[in-house]
């Protein structure tokens, strides 16, 4: 039980701390802020790399997390790019 | 292989170095760096991950390669018009993969724990990942394909179209039922395969809303919420875990497909919202800390933006998600509304703003729809070469997804700095000689402001009509999402130019160099 205590109390600050920053973001820059942080949330990625090389674990699972591995690659990789992309185009013109 | 510690420091290092990134994206100069920053922070996370254990890389590197090549062509194919779609897209990705990575995890636990059970936190997190996981990805998919034009639409779909709606709906409807009938027919798995089909239809079909709708929505959430808690009780039945995973996604699709198109930011917010969520439950499944961290960044993002889209629109989330928003009966009648609209041209227009000091364009998202913003800036840039003030004004729902127009316009290399906020432009627009609105409707009907009894009432308007002129490029004088005819576009000072917004700047320009 003390794990889930830990873990509850790094959740509940990360939420605060998320909070607090993404309250600064201006509005110019809301899509790119939804687009990157959409690409963080393919952070199941290293969820899914583990149950999908993990050894000796039942092949269904195996192959129900290669699945999670391609959509959460797409999710990141395609993501941090479109953001480097749109931001790309605020930089400030000289 | 690394040692524990140095796997979890690296871990640490990511945390920060995603909160630093994030950091970086409340300035326009140091966005750019902030989101390498969070990319790097991935890169750490994903690397040490590989290095901490004796794994077989077969299945990684092919997702990893697989996931790659797509993410990569979409990111690089995608225009800035579309970019919602896009971002709809990514997002059901990750609810998707959080999902399959808790129902992967069941079974593996079951697999390995055999004799001693999970403990209940995890199983706890396993329902909270697969119903959130499940909602963002189905609720995804709708609001991608509604934002695509080929979900609940009654016109003709182009090919391309057809082959995702239905193939879609194809693939989710066998994949249910092959899968329910391979793990042996029991009532649960019925249960799974019922709710896949019931997806695959409802996706089917041309009407955003159907009778029951609502009724459906409250049983399919009571239902995956108590299919959750047997799951906690009974994790041995990983068919349990799919039904209310079949559940979730009803939910999630039901959900979604009712909203209009006006909402659409509040959704994609909202929905990216769960996918953080989804990926900190995920992170309580396998404790890990990085995935707690970065999911709950994301949830906090998402739930800000959403209140901000609310807000906005003077809605409460309720409301937008179960809400109908359409004209009352006491809605003024159209025909009555324009009796005095007067029509404009090129060159009418052309002779105001040659007289013109301050000029400000409120785009809406007709102007993404025609791709205008090239010609929008050309004619901003002409202005200015005249002596023109030119400001942008920009409401924070107008497009389809929040911060629509400023990446359009910065697509069209739009200095950020011309481009005001609501709240910022309006207690100036007094001395405005020239609003020209392309492409908006609601987000100026003063009618937010006067009447109590209509659907936008409290909505915050940017206030054109004050403006000295206003002139409205639009198409016709069909209404905007809220369905209620818009009393400026009759006023005094309104002049209306119906057409095209891209052709009607593009003419303007002419005009203007002309005269």
């Amino acid at each position: 039980m003390e794990t889930l205590v830990m873990i509850l109390t790094v959740f509940v600050l990360a939420i605060f701390i998320g909070f607090e920053i993404i309250t600064k973001v201006p509005p110019t820059l809301h899509t790119p802020l939804m687009s990157g942080s959409n690409a963080i949330s393919g952070i199941t990625i290293i969820g899914a790399v583990v149950l999908a090389g993990e050894i000796g674990n039942p092949m269904l699972a195996k192959t129900l997390a290669m699945v999670a591995v391609i959509f959460a690659t797409i999710n990141v990789v395609g993501g941090f790019l479109v953001t480097d992309r749109m931001l790309k185009m605020f930089k400030k013109k000289g | 292989m690394l040692s524990m510690n140095l796997v979890n420091y690296s871990y640490l290092i990511a945390a920060v170095l995603f909160i630093l990134g994030l950091k970086g994206l409340t300035h326009p100069r140091s966005a750019v760096r902030g989101n390498r920053l969070a990319a790097l922070a991935m890169l750490i996370a994903t690397v040490v991950t590989l290095l901490s254990g004796d794994f077989e890389f077969k299945y990684i590197i092919i997702g990893i390669a697989v996931g790659t090549i797509i993410g990569v062509v979409a990111a690089m194919k995608v225009k800035m018009t579309s970019m919602p779609e896009m971002v709809g897209l990514f997002n059901g990705f990750g609810g998707g993969a959080s999902v399959l990575v808790a129902g992967a995890a069941l079974i593996s636990a079951m697999a390995l724990a055999a004799g001693h059970e999970a403990n209940t936190q995890m199983k706890v997190a396993t329902v909270a990942s697969g119903i959130i996981g499940s909602i963002t990805f189905f609720g995804s998919y709708v609001a991608f394909g509604k934002l695509a034009e080929f979900l609940a639409v009654k016109w003709k779909l182009h090919l391309w179209q057809k082959i995702i709606k239905y193939g879609f709906s194809l693939a989710v409807i066998a994949g249910g039922i092959w899968f329910g009938i391979a793990s042996g027919i029991t009532p649960y798995s019925i249960g799974m395969m019922a709710s896949a089909v019931l997806i695959g239809l409802v996706l089917w079909i041309k009407n955003a809303r159907f009778p029951g709708m609502d009724a459906l929505k409250i049983v399919a959430a009571i239902l995956a919420v108590g299919l959750g808690v047997m799951v906690v009780l009974n994790p041995g039945n990983s068919m349990l875990f799919w039904t209310m995973v079949g559940v979730a996604g009803l939910l999630g699709v039901l959900l979604t497909l009712s909203i209009g198109g006006a909402d659409m930011p509040v959704v994609i917010a909202l929905l990216n919202s769960y996918s953080g969520l989804a990926a900190a439950a995920t992170g309580f499944v396998i404790n890990n800390n990085v995935l707690i961290i970065a999911g709950s960044l994301v949830g906090a993002s998402g739930v800000i933006l959403t209140k901000i889209m609310c807000k906005a629109m003077n809605r409460s989330l309720v409301n937008v998600l179960f809400g109908v928003m359409g004209p009352t009966s006491d809605t003024p009648d159209a025909d009555e509304v324009y009796k005095t609209v007067k029509s404009t041209s090129a060159d009418e227009i052309a002779m105001m703003l040659d007289t013109a000091q301050r000029v400000v364009i409120v785009p809406g998202y007709g102007m993404a729809v025609s791709q205008a913003q090239h010609a929008v800036r050309d004619l901003a840039n002409l202005l200015e070469s005249r002596g023109v003030s030119v400001e942008f004004a920009i409401h924070p729902v107008a497009g389809r997804m929040p911060g629509h127009m400023n990446v359009l316009l910065a697509e069209a290399n739009v200095d950020y700095d011309k481009l005001i906020e609501m709240d910022h432009i309006n207690p100036t627009m007094e001395t405005v000689d020239v609003a020209i609105v392309i492409g908006a409707n609601d987000v100026v009907n003063p009618v937010a402001k006067t009447d109590p009894g209509s659907p936008i009432a409290g909505m915050p308007i940017i206030d054109v009509d004050k403006a000295r002129t206003v002139v409205i490029i639009k198409r016709s004088l069909s209404p905007g999402f809220a369905g209620i005819p818009n009393p400026l576009f009759a006023a005094e000072k309104t002049l209306m130019f119906f057409n095209d917004g891209k052709k009607a700047i593009l003419e303007l320009i002419e005009a203007i160099k002309e005269s």
